[in-house]
């Protein structure tokens, strides 16, 4: 009795090491996620790199939401890690934080450690006046990406932001020039109240008030791949009539194409189901060339060439013409892409 | 139960069904099918059709049901037993998923995210998920039994770092099967028309089924649930009982983790079996189980997880307004707990009785 509790000590004593260290590898993997290690690891990336001023680096403080929240969030902080390097002339510190507060502390530690440029995609859109006013007092240049704060303009020097009505609006224009002899739309929507879920919805909604188009469904799947296969699958078994999926995302799109497939509706190019979908993973890229999909609409996460144009032009000495910059947002035709879309686009 | 009782239930045999704790998860069951009669007949139709591969498929939406319940029909039973000896719930068991799901992905697909062919037999990757799934499970079951942590707390530190171990067993990247065969686990297999997600769940109940019956599980759970001190005085090992109910529940989620991945061939770390923790747990009370532990019936959660299934099955189909998809659901799950407390039950019984008996008891009384 006594051997099988010493032993069962043990046993929990190793699973919870193997826990930790499983832990401590993730953090390390994914390149300082964890937040707690931020600080320490910025601190060490300066102190390796202040003798390299005088090489004429341009100091940028990075920072992000954590790049586990989604494929768009990965692709954000590749991208940004591609452009900023040392190759490139910069010296980059990179913090990860999905909470405000740690944000703001980072930000500080990078105003101490005088960085040229602060780039910012903030948690929550309250709270960062003091630390701008700080940052402005030291010099500290700041752009802000992907969000938008609630603080003076004068904070900061510029602002990238995603448009998502224009992705959303994009996407209808697509499905509008497809010319189908009727429209009838199954919508599956995201978590309802997100940014992404209001711009995807909301552009939909409008051109299908305006053009008549008919509505079969309209559910939230909640972003959720086997919650739309379920929404799909019950529309089917109510002998409803659809020649359009507007999934909100990747995932939801692809649930979707399950529940058609459970049923022998054909769907994608030149078929009898439209199918559209959103975020362009890589995977649903490659469905897209294989032409079992439509269109897939991508709200971009590519921010760094637009930061770094900010940053050649402000080092130059030029004015930005206005303070907001909206980007460019994506979409891919089936019947147009090619493999390197999909290389180069796909997150 | 006292002499009074026991007579009331000569008198009325309504009361004593009422009294029945399977009557709950019945009970909704049939009121779901009634109404949904009512507003639609149609609702019932099962058509045999074919899916994009040429095999047979039935589909409808009682078809639905049974088989998109299979998931939370199968983290049901563990999820009962745990319940029944910690009193208190795993919560982490929708992150457990992610885990095993993503395990299986990297076993399948080793280091290419996109292979022609499996890098390894679907019956080893399932394996492997069940060893980590156990393992997390475990872990879970050490930080209860052996550290007496609250489950809930104990649980909420997988339920918070899960996700994330999830996305780094794959480095963060989502490897897509196209395996027909491995597909055929979430969908049917050529010549057989019923899903096999519902043939996994039944042979899963068969296995606890042979278990309770051949075991003195049930006995230990139970005792160790009601009261561990005398479980103890009486020659049981609470710590142990109480890690194997986590273990079990652990081989449960690797099963549901199997069934999520063979459904689309990839899951997303960060949504699948998203809040399956808080459905598990209302199958759990909806089968009548007291979240307090001790006494259980396995059979009465996984009716309760089909009692769940159909009112999400019925609130599609009714094509509930997105927004408002929440606030109905609440509404009949807060009728079904309100129903199921033992005082309304009680009453309920008592109403039934008086109806009947007023001309037979009157010589009792």
């Amino acid at each position: 009795m006594k051997m099988k509790k010493i032993l069962a000590m043990a046993a929990s004593t190793i699973l919870c090491g193997a826990m930790f260290a499983g832990c401590g590898e993730t953090s390390g993997s994914s390149n300082k996620a964890d937040t707690t290690d931020a600080p320490k690891a910025t601190s060490a990336d300066t102190a390796k790199t202040d003798d390299k001023k005088s090489d004429g680096l341009i100091k940028v403080g990075i920072i992000n939401n954590d790049p586990n929240e989604s494929g768009y969030r990965t692709a954000n902080v590749n991208d940004l890690k591609a452009t900023f390097t040392k190759e490139n002339g910069f010296d980059a510190s990179f913090t990860y934080s999905l909470k405000n507060e740690e944000q703001i502390n980072a930000a500080q530690k990078f105003i101490q450690d005088e960085v040229d440029y602060l780039l910012l995609s903030a948690a929550d859109t309250a709270g960062w006046d003091s630390v701008l006013k700080d940052a402005q007092a030291a010099g500290v240049r700041v752009i802000l990406f992907d969000r938008t704060i609630d603080a003076d303009e004068s904070l900061y020097e510029a602002s990238i932001v995603s448009d998502m009505d224009k992705e959303g609006e994009k996407a209808v224009d697509w499905l509008k020039s497809q010319d189908l002899k009727a429209y009838d739309i199954i919508h599956l929507q995201g978590v309802m109240g997100s940014a992404a879920q209001k711009g995807r919805s909301g552009a939909l909604d409008k051109t299908a008030k305006e053009l008549g188009w008919n509505i079969v469904t309209q559910q939230t799947a909640e972003w959720n791949a086997e919650k739309a296969q379920q929404i799909v699958q019950s529309a089917i078994d109510a002998n409803k009539k659809f020649n359009v999926i507007y999934a909100e995302n990747d995932d939801m799109a692809m649930g979707a194409v399950a529940a058609l497939d459970r049923a022998n509706i054909s769907h994608g190019v030149d078929k009898d189901v439209v199918v559209i979908g959103f975020d362009c993973n890589k995977w649903a890229l490659e469905e897209l060339k294989k032409g079992n999909w439509n269109y897939d609409g991508q709200c971009n996460p590519f921010q760094s060439s637009y930061i770094k144009d900010i940053i050649d032009k402000l080092e130059r000495g030029e004015t930005l013409p206005e303070k907001t910059i909206i980007m460019d947002e994506k979409g891919f035709d089936a019947k147009t892409i090619t493999d390197a879309d999909v290389e180069q686009y796909g997150i | 139960m006292s002499s009074k009782v026991k007579t009331a239930e000569k008198t009325s045999f309504l009361s004593a069904i009422i009294r029945k704790q399977i009557f709950i998860p019945i009970a909704a069951l049939i009121i779901l099918a009634v109404f949904n009669f009512i507003v639609d007949p149609s609702f019932f139709k099962i058509t045999l059709g074919h899916n994009n591969d040429g095999n047979p498929i039935f589909s409808g939406n009682l078809i639905s049901i049974i088989d998109y319940g299979s998931e939370l029909a199968i983290l049901a039973i563990g999820m009962t037993l745990v319940t029944a000896s910690s009193r208190g719930q795993d919560i982490s068991v929708g992150a457990a998923i992610a885990i095993s799901g993503s395990v299986i992905l990297r076993v399948l697909c080793g280091t290419n995210s996109r292979p022609e062919t499996l890098q390894a037999p679907i019956i080893v990757a399932f394996l492997v998920s069940c060893l980590v799934a156990m393992a997390f499970g475990a872990f879970n079951g050490a930080l209860v039994s052996v550290f007496k942590i609250q489950p809930m707390v104990a649980t909420l530190i997988l339920f918070t770092a899960g996700r994330s171990i999830a996305a780094w067993i794959n480095n963060n990247e989502l490897p897509v099967v196209n395996d027909k065969t491995f597909l055929s686990f979430g969908t049917v297999f050529p010549g057989i028309p019923v899903q096999t997600p519902v043939f996994i769940a039944i042979v899963c109940f068969i296995v606890i089924w042979l278990v309770m019956k051949f075991t003195n599980l049930r006995l230990y759970v139970q005792s160790v649930g009601i009261n561990e001190k005398t479980s103890r005085l009486n020659g049981l090992n609470p710590a142990l009982i109480k890690f194997i109910t986590y273990v079990i529940l652990g081989l449960c989620v690797a099963v549901v983790g199997f069934i999520k991945v063979a459904r689309i061939g990839t899951i997303n770390y960060s949504v699948v079996a998203k809040d399956i923790e808080m459905d598990a747990i209302l199958a759990v009370a909806l089968g009548g189980n007291s979240l307090g532990g001790g006494k259980f019936n396995i059979t009465a959660s996984v009716l309760g997880a089909y009692v769940i299934q159909f009112l999400t099955t019925t609130l599609y189909k009714l094509q509930v307004q997105s927004d408002a998809l929440p606030a109905y659901k609440a509404v009949v799950v807060i009728v079904l707990v309100i129903l199921s407390a033992p005082i309304v039950r009680e009453k309920i019984a008592a109403v039934f009785r008086k109806l009947r008996t007023p001309e037979k008891a009157g010589s009792n009384t």
